[in-house]
């Protein structure tokens, strides 16, 4: 081939169109593969932390110093150099340019003071699987690698050696059955006490503001609260009775450090051993961990246990925020499009509004902690919650406000597709109906409305999609890393809109990098990602199947 | 006058619409007149669409406009129920008697004169909601909700549009799913369950087939008998077999207006003819 044969097949290939479908599919194809290494990354790297590994005995042999016997996980590995190696301290000596590194999780941090270290491939030789080492999951120090001693009740042997496991197992099913009743006690129970004597303390309070505490109140207030007291009284000795049980039994555990040390069963959530587990108890263990995490609190500072606080809040919040954006954001549309005279004023507001959209959210964050928390929060304490200050009640960050803030933030792309949605409806269809007699208001209500319905939806959906993924305001109006009472409960009114609350975006950034325990850490930050970016996905599939209804119904647009 | 092809179609057409309109050579002055238009002037803006408008539509009989595009025959007819209101820049001048109330007056309230006007437009516009629910959409602006009194007006309505028999197993079918021609009487039918008094066609068939346009044409015969009808058409020899009168329009100005039977064979003026025997438009 010549060259100017060669120019001209180029000029031919490149006017068939073939390059533009090369880069315009290309492009898809690459944020395809973005997507999918992002979701997969998070994704492994998430849910691999729940997965039960293999707990190895092994002798650490760094040149130069004794041996020592180390028990734990092996989690991540990387290469690391020796320059790297050398300036940590480690004796790398010989001509390897790279070693794999291992993390190893050694657990039992009331010992060694750190649950992870990191040891070198090489050197971590004589490495057994014992089928008897257990571990111990505890609600405070993280995990416990050990060997059963024994276990006693109320400090008497009761099983030891090869009955020890089974016994333990037994108590350990008890204990658990124990610790639910005592949460329920407290939590429930308790906190609706609580909760009741808190609202007649401050009735009082409230009566001796308006000097209105007449001996005939004040007599009333003291019976009921006589009454709480009461059966607070009565609580509290099913309480003292199952601390009493719960407390008896416990379990001794031979470390590898060769110490003993005796662990109380009411402090341990669950034992297992995982060298002895086959693939299904593995699974099971897998999914009751998974579930753990989706349906539990929080322990340990964020690092263990469960984020369903934080999936509530987030739900919850972005739930309240649609009802607040929702009619607003439709309203004013309706008016800019249907009412308002088209010229310089409307132009001028539709610019505005766009801008709005581009507005750095930390500004609504500052803007609602001014307004919302401050002027309309101050003021509502002050008007209807004297009794309680100088506490807070309104005036402080909660997920009224919070939810109230991200409205704002969204209002402007429900304004536009609510818009662009009235826009498209056919004038003759609003002709159609005025030619029935409706006024425009009816035109609007019955015929236009339903038709921008699924507009509406799409600017719901898009207003979704950023409000639940929004951090930073929101640390400004009411999230906090560990709220002590869900927003929604059995407690009259059932929703505490003053309540402070959790979100899965900030709960990412405190696990992450506010947490004392990072290596513990890190496995939860892309779980919870992952979770974060599964609620964003449920809510918008929910929007989207109403908005695809709502299309079916008035399909008159395609036409 | 030369026997060109469209003269013999013209004929043809006026033959068809003469059952129609017996008795033969009825006279405007004899009529029960129900509109009376005075001295109508329509501006968009700065430009005048309709010049000085005088003309009376008499009651009970079809009365079509007929005129090339942008002669203001629509404009016209939309003056009737008041439609030009939602166009900002219109503005109008003189007098629209319905009976001897003029409806530009101030103290009228044009949805309840719209009820008494009705209006079918060129393109068919279901609402996209059931067959049922287009007819009493109507229905249900003026306050009616009681189950029973819906359905006998809805099957009323549709009996009167010629549409019952084809529709009675699907009333709460969408209305989106019937043909062009269907969707066309329906609207109709939507228009005359509210049971107006006047019925305004605006090109009601120029967007159908041959066939469906003959079921409108019939639909039209028989609903004379009932309500006042005027209808925009461009087709000439529709508005030689549907109408009793004629008016012919062009540019803004009304040319000329009487029965139709002499409109298309002895016109007065020179337009009239020229556009009649298709020398433009």
């Amino acid at each position: 081939m010549t060259g100017a044969q060669r120019e001209s097949a180029f000029k031919a290939w490149y006017k068939s169109g073939d390059p533009w479908i090369w880069m315009t599919g290309g492009a898809v194809a690459i944020s395809l593969l973005l997507v999918i290494g992002l979701l997969g990354l998070i994704a492994v790297r998430g849910l691999a932390h729940f997965w039960p590994a293999d707990v190895v005995q092994a002798s650490y042999e760094v040149p130069g110093k004794a041996p020592m016997n180390v028990l734990g996980e092996l989690l991540d590995s990387e290469l690391a150099s020796k320059s790297r190696l050398a300036s940590a301290g480690l004796p790398v000596e010989g001509d390897k340019e790279f070693y794999d590194r291992y993390l190893f999780k050694v657990g039992n941090r009331d010992i060694y003071g750190s649950d992870f270290r990191y040891v070198i491939d090489d050197w971590l030789v004589e490495r057994d699987y014992p089928k008897d080492i257990t571990v111990f999951e505890r609600l405070e120090w993280g995990n416990l690698y050990g060997w059963i001693e024994s276990v006693s009740e109320n400090g008497e042997v009761v099983a030891s050696g090869e009955q020890a496991w089974d016994a333990l197992l037994k108590r350990q099913k008890r204990a658990d059955q124990l610790r639910a009743d005592i949460e329920k006690i407290e939590k429930h129970d308790i906190g609706k006490i609580n909760y009741a004597l808190e609202k007649l303390r401050l009735e009082r309070r409230g009566l001796e503001m308006r000097d209105a505490l007449n001996a005939q109140a004040e007599q009333d207030i003291a019976t009921q609260e006589a009454a709480l007291q009461t059966r607070y009284r009565g609580y509290e000795e099913q309480l003292i009775e199952l601390y009493g049980q719960i407390t008896r039994d416990s379990v001794s555990v031979r470390v590898m450090t060769g110490e003993t040390l005796t662990v109380e069963l009411s402090k341990v959530v669950r034992v297992f051993r995982p060298n002895a587990m086959g693939v299904f108890g593995k699974l099971g263990h897998y999914a009751a961990k998974l579930w753990e995490f989706v349906a539990d609190e929080p322990r340990e500072a964020n690092t263990e246990g469960g984020i369903f606080p934080a999936i509530f809040g987030t739900v919850l919040m972005v739930l309240l925020m649609s009802v607040f954006v929702t009619p607003f954001g439709v309203v004013a549309a309706l008016y800019l499009r249907e009412y308002a005279k088209q010229g310089f004023m409307t132009r001028t507001i539709r610019i505005a509004v766009n801008n709005l959209a581009g507005v750095p959210s930390i500004v609504y964050g500052v803007f609602g902690l001014g307004f919302f928390v401050y002027f309309l929060g101050g003021s509502i304490d002050a008007l209807f919650f004297p009794e309680a200050l100088p506490t807070p009640t309104f005036g402080t960050g909660g997920i009224l406000w919070a939810s109230l803030t991200l409205a704002i933030l969204t209002l402007p792309v429900v304004i536009v597709a609510t818009e662009e949605g009235l826009a498209r409806i056919p004038r003759s269809l609003r002709e159609a109906s005025l030619a029935l007699g409706a006024t425009k208001a009816e035109t609007l209500w019955k015929v236009v409305l339903p038709m921008a319905s699924p507009a509406m939806m799409t600017g719901l959906i898009l207003a979704v999609a950023r409000a639940a993924g929004e951090v930073a305001p929101l640390m400004l109006v009411g999230v906090v890393k560990l709220a002590p009472s869900l927003p929604l409960d059995g407690n009259m009114p059932f929703i505490h809109l003053d309540r402070k609350f959790m979100h899965l975006g900030f709960h990412i950034y405190d696990v992450g990098f506010q947490s004392p325990n990072v290596e513990a850490a890190r496995p939860l930050v892309y779980a919870t990602a992952l979770l974060l970016v599964l609620v964003i996905i449920a809510l918008n599939l929910f929007a989207v199947r109403v908005r695809n209804r709502l299309r079916e119904k008035y399909r008159a647009l395609e036409h | 006058m030369v026997q060109t092809k469209e003269k013999t179609n013209m004929t043809h057409a006026i033959n068809m619409g003469a059952a129609n309109r017996a008795p033969h050579n009825r006279k405007l002055e004899d009529e029960k007149i129900a509109l009376t238009v005075r001295d109508l002037s329509l501006y968009y803006s700065e430009k005048q669409a309709l010049k000085s408008i005088n003309l009376v539509i008499p009651e009970k009989r079809v009365t079509a406009f007929i005129g090339p595009s942008g002669c203001g025959k629509s404009t016209l007819l939309r003056c009737f129920n008041r439609m030009n209101d939602l166009v900002d820049t219109a503005r109008i001048e003189g007098q629209l008697m319905l009976g001897d109330k003029n409806i530009y007056d101030k103290d009228v309230d044009v949805a309840s004169l719209r009820r008494r006007i009705g209006m079918v437009f060129q393109k068919p516009n279901p609402f996209p909601k059931s067959i049922y629910e287009n007819v009493a959409y109507g229905l249900r602006l003026a306050g009616i909700n009681k189950k029973r009194t819906l359905d006998e007006t809805v099957e009323w309505a549709l009996k009167g549009a010629a549409l019952w028999d084809e529709v009675k197993d699907r009333l709460h079918d969408n209305a989106l799913g019937m043909s062009g021609g269907q969707q066309q009487r329906l609207v109709i039918a939507r228009s005359i369950a509210v049971k107006p008094d006047v019925l305004l066609l605006d090109e009601p068939a120029s967007a159908l087939d041959p066939i469906s346009t003959l079921k409108i044409e019939e639909l039209i015969n028989e609903l004379k008998h009932e309500y006042t009808i005027v209808i925009v058409t461009h087709n000439m020899q529709q508005a030689a077999r549907v109408s009793d009168y004629t008016a012919f329009m062009y540019l803004g100005d009304l040319v000329e207006y009487g029965a139709t039977d002499k409109i298309f064979t002895t016109p007065e003026k020179k337009q009239t003819e020229d556009y009649i025997t298709g020398r433009y438009g």
